[in-house]
Formats: structure tokens, sequence, C-alpha cells
């Protein structure tokens, strides 16, 4: 997983959000804003950091997810935990 | 006080996932009891339910069904099928005022299979991945909660909990509001899903349940002597119901009227049914005092009746004592076919009396081989015809806690 790329990342984490929310994972990009262009709740979006936990092998902490305002900001923030593992 | 009819029917059963589907199959004498394959059944002692035929996850988006409780599914299927065949759209096609727009959905239990899932979750992985939807899942409002979202009701959102008379309680709900002037339209009806290891292990404790495993079809059979407990079901069903100016007005279908219906406990036991059927006979007299009819009028009953020893015995001497020796009614009990379906019982009973009504044609008691000695009240083995002119129809609801719901429906006011 070390060698993951921002890429598969965004890849992978579009696919949990549309199991979530329903979006389609070709409408979804770094620049998504999880509320207001995907349709993510505050309920939602707990279920996607964790399935994002599991998924790659990693913890964000509740104070950091806070602050995830867009698809990209997760993705960085995935990669930089996957850096430091 | 306005009249009430009933202008939408929906239901997803045992014996079909929409309600002509089901209706085709009660008229039919078909059982919707089989037995249960789940790994988890093999060693309890009933291994048999009247499970629904078709899964209402499939019926709804895929992202929509994961955060929904199977009982909320089935009650988006039921709700949304009564609100289409009401002749109402949605969202930007709805054309109900949201401010007169009530639901009221019953249900016995509520969500129990995402609480004990998110139970092993919790134990076997830790508080971080219980899922933030258990409690918006588990509650026992979620099925009205989730169908008055879909329909933009704004007058008001009700779920009574009242074990295996929760439907009825809620038609009963609905129709007062309605009746007080606060809504235009509701949609009542009720929801279960506890077709699950826990309930089933419970209700067998309770030895509540049929334990004729090797014959899953044959194991509903009210009012038979070799009858040995209910067979538990899942589904839903709801009906819309609006004021008789209101569906003038839109000129809608009118399938009949919610003329009256009737409550009261029995305050005996918890569980145990009153064997003097007092609180079954209140009820039902209740009910048709409310409809402003006498006992002559009531040509058909789909009573409670779920098969097991005392309760069917109970309420056949309850029908009798309400409805006299000499009375012309019909008697049947459709959870020969569908199980028992609990909070969802009332609900799926009521339409089953309307329609019956409607189409002068009573489904079947399945199973009844050997009756009850001294039965005193005329049960239909095979579709049985109803005279034509003006019919009324009780249907009862009991439930565990000593609830006792009584409803009557008629044909009056009913368009082609």
């Amino acid at each position: 997983m070390a060698t993951a790329t921002a890429e598969t990342i965004l890849s992978q984490l579009a696919t949990i959000i549309n199991e979530v929310v329903g979006a389609e994972t070709s409408t979804i990009s770094p620049e998504s804003s999880f509320s207001d262009d995907l349709g993510v709740d505050s309920l939602s979006m707990v279920e996607i950091i964790y399935a994002a936990e599991d998924s790659f092998g990693i913890t964000i902490p509740e104070e950091e997810s806070k602050n995830l305002r867009t698809v990209g900001n997760a993705v960085a923030h995935i990669e930089r935990a996957l850096a430091d593992a | 006080m306005p009249e009430i009819v009933i202008t939408g029917l929906g239901a997803t059963t045992p014996l079909g996932g929409d309600l002509p589907t089901t209706w085709r199959n009660l008229l039919a004498g078909t059982s919707g009891v089989s037995r249960l394959e789940q790994p988890w059944a093999e060693h309890l002692a009933c291994r048999i339910g009247g499970q629904a035929r078709e899964d209402p996850a499939a019926e709804l988006e895929p992202a929509k069904a994961r955060h929904l409780d199977r009982s909320a599914q089935f009650a988006l299927v039921a709700g949304l099928e009564a609100w289409a065949d009401a002749g109402l759209g949605l969202d930007d096609d709805n054309p109900v005022d949201p401010d007169r727009l009530l639901v009221a959905i019953g249900s016995g239990i509520g969500g129990l299979s995402s609480l004990v899932a998110n139970w092993d979750t919790l134990r076997d992985r830790g508080p971080r991945r219980v899922s933030p939807f258990t409690v918006p899942m588990l509650m026992a409002n979620a099925p009205a909660a989730n169908l008055g979202l879909a329909l933009h009701a704004r007058a008001g959102v009700h779920s009574p909990v009242s074990a295996c008379a929760s439907s009825n309680e809620a038609i009963s709900q609905g129709f007062d509001q309605l009746r007080w002037g606060r809504a235009d339209v509701a949609v009542i009806g009720g929801a279960e899903a506890t077709i699950h290891p826990l309930p089933v292990a419970a209700f067998a404790q309770m030895q509540a349940l049929s334990r004729r495993n090797d014959e899953p079809e044959r194991a509903s059979r009210p009012w038979d002597q070799d009858r040995d407990g209910f067979v538990i079901g899942e589904g839903a069903a709801c009906l819309v119901i609006e004021t008789l100016e209101h569906a003038r007005a839109r000129g809608a279908r009118i399938y009949g009227t919610l003329a009256g219906a009737g409550i009261s406990a029995d305050s005996h036991d918890l569980v145990q049914p009153d064997p003097s059927g007092l609180g079954q006979r209140k009820a039902m007299a209740k009910a048709l005092a409310d409809a402003d009819l006498t006992a002559a009028d009531i040509v058909h009953v789909n009573a409670h009746a779920t098969s097991t020893p005392q309760g069917d015995a109970t309420e056949a001497q309850s029908i009798r004592a309400v409805l006299g020796l000499d009375s012309p009614a019909v008697v049947t009990s459709t959870k020969s076919m569908t199980g028992h379906l609990l909070g969802a019982a009332g609900a799926l009973e009521t339409i089953c009396a309307l329609l019956a009504l409607r189409h002068r044609l009573v489904p079947p008691t399945i199973n009844l081989e050997r009756p009850d000695e001294d039965l005193g009240i005329d049960v239909a083995v095979a579709p049985r015809p109803l005279p034509g002119g003006d019919r009324a129809a009780i249907n009862n609801s009991f439930g565990f806690g000593g609830h006792n719901v009584a409803v009557v429906v008629t044909t009056a006011n009913a368009t082609a």
C-alpha cells in the first residue's frame, strides 16, 4: 500500500463513496465537495471514513476528519498516512 | 365528522412483492410459508417462516437500502405502491399539500436485525466500527419516518408500537387525525422484519410458534384441531386514506370507506389473551358503534386467528358473541397463507377484508381440516362469494400487551 498513488487512492475512495451515498464514481474528482457535490451528510461521512480506514489500513482521527471538505483533502490525508506507515 | 375513504393500497408479503400478486395467491389458497434455509435456522426449534417473496432492498437504490433496516425497506415498498395506486406522484408531481399529509406506520419490533448486527460489530471490532446509522435504523419509528420523508408528509408522522396490533392501531390513529380535521390525506399501515434467529428462538421459547418443520405449508392452520402455534411472517402493508371531499375533488378512485375503529385493552396478562374474550368483544363492539353499524351489517370478518390453540378458540367465541349465532358473516384467517406479519398483520388483513368486499369474494382459510368442535362461526375453507348491496367487514388485531384493535371497512362511496 505504501506505493499507492493519489490516482489509485482516488479510485478506491470513489468506490467507497459510491457504495455509501450512491454518487457515480465518474463524477467524483479531487475538487468534489463531500457535502455540496456528493450529498454526503455527517453520518455518511463517518461511514466513509471508517470504510476508508479499513480499506487503506490507516486511521483518520476524528478531529482531522472534520477538516476533510473535499475528496482531494481526503486523498491527501490518506496519502500522508500511508507514507508515514 | 368527515367521511374517510380508502383510495390506495400496497403490500409486500410472503405471497408477493406487491398487492395484486398477493391477492391472486390468497384467492388461489397458496401458502407463503417455507423452510428457513438460512444456516442460523439449523439448530432452532422452529425452522419455518413466511418469508417475503421479493427482497425489498432490490427495489430500492443500493445506497438508500444500505441505510434502512429491512422493516423500513418493506414500509417504503408498500407505502410507495399504495401512493402510486392512489394515482399520486412524488416530488414535483406530488399534488398533496405537505401540511395536510400525515403518515402512521406501526411496527411491533422495529429494526431488530440492525440492532443485533451492530452489537456484533461493537463486540467484535470495537466502537469505532459501529455504524453511525445504527440508531436511525433500529428505531421503531424508522419505517414511518422514512415513508414520511419520501412523501414529504408534514402534518405528522406517527408510529404506534403495540405488538401485533400495531398496524390496526396506526389505521385507527390516521383515521382519527383525518376525522378531527388535522390532515386531508394519510398513509397508514405497518411493517415488520423479524425473521432473524433471535426473535424466532425467543418466540419458540414462549411455545408460541408452530414446529411443523417438515410441512411448512401446513403449519399455519387457524381453528384446526392440530394447530400448534403461529408461523412468523414478514412484510408491510399500507393504505392511502383521505377525506371524501378531498378524494372527490381530485377524482380519485375509491375502494370503500374506513368506517370505524374500536380499541380496548385486556388488562389480564402481558401475553396470554383473556380467555373470557371481554376485551376482544369490546373492541369489535366499539368499532361497530363507531361505524354506526350493527352486527347484522357485517358480512365478513378477517380474523386475527394466528393458529395458536387458545387464541383462535377465544376469538371465535368473541366473534360469535358480538355478531350472534345467526350472523351471515363469512370468517377467514388469511394468516393460514401469509403466516403472522406481527406489526404489519392488521393493515394487510384490513386490506384483505376490503378487497373481499370489493370483489365479493372471501379468500379461504387453508389447512382447516378438522375444525374445533362447537366453532360456531362460518369459516371459508374455499373462496366464498359475498352477497351484493352495501357490505361491511371487520378486521381484528390483537397483540402481546393485551391490545385489541378492530377496524370496520365498508363499500360505501366505492367507485369502479
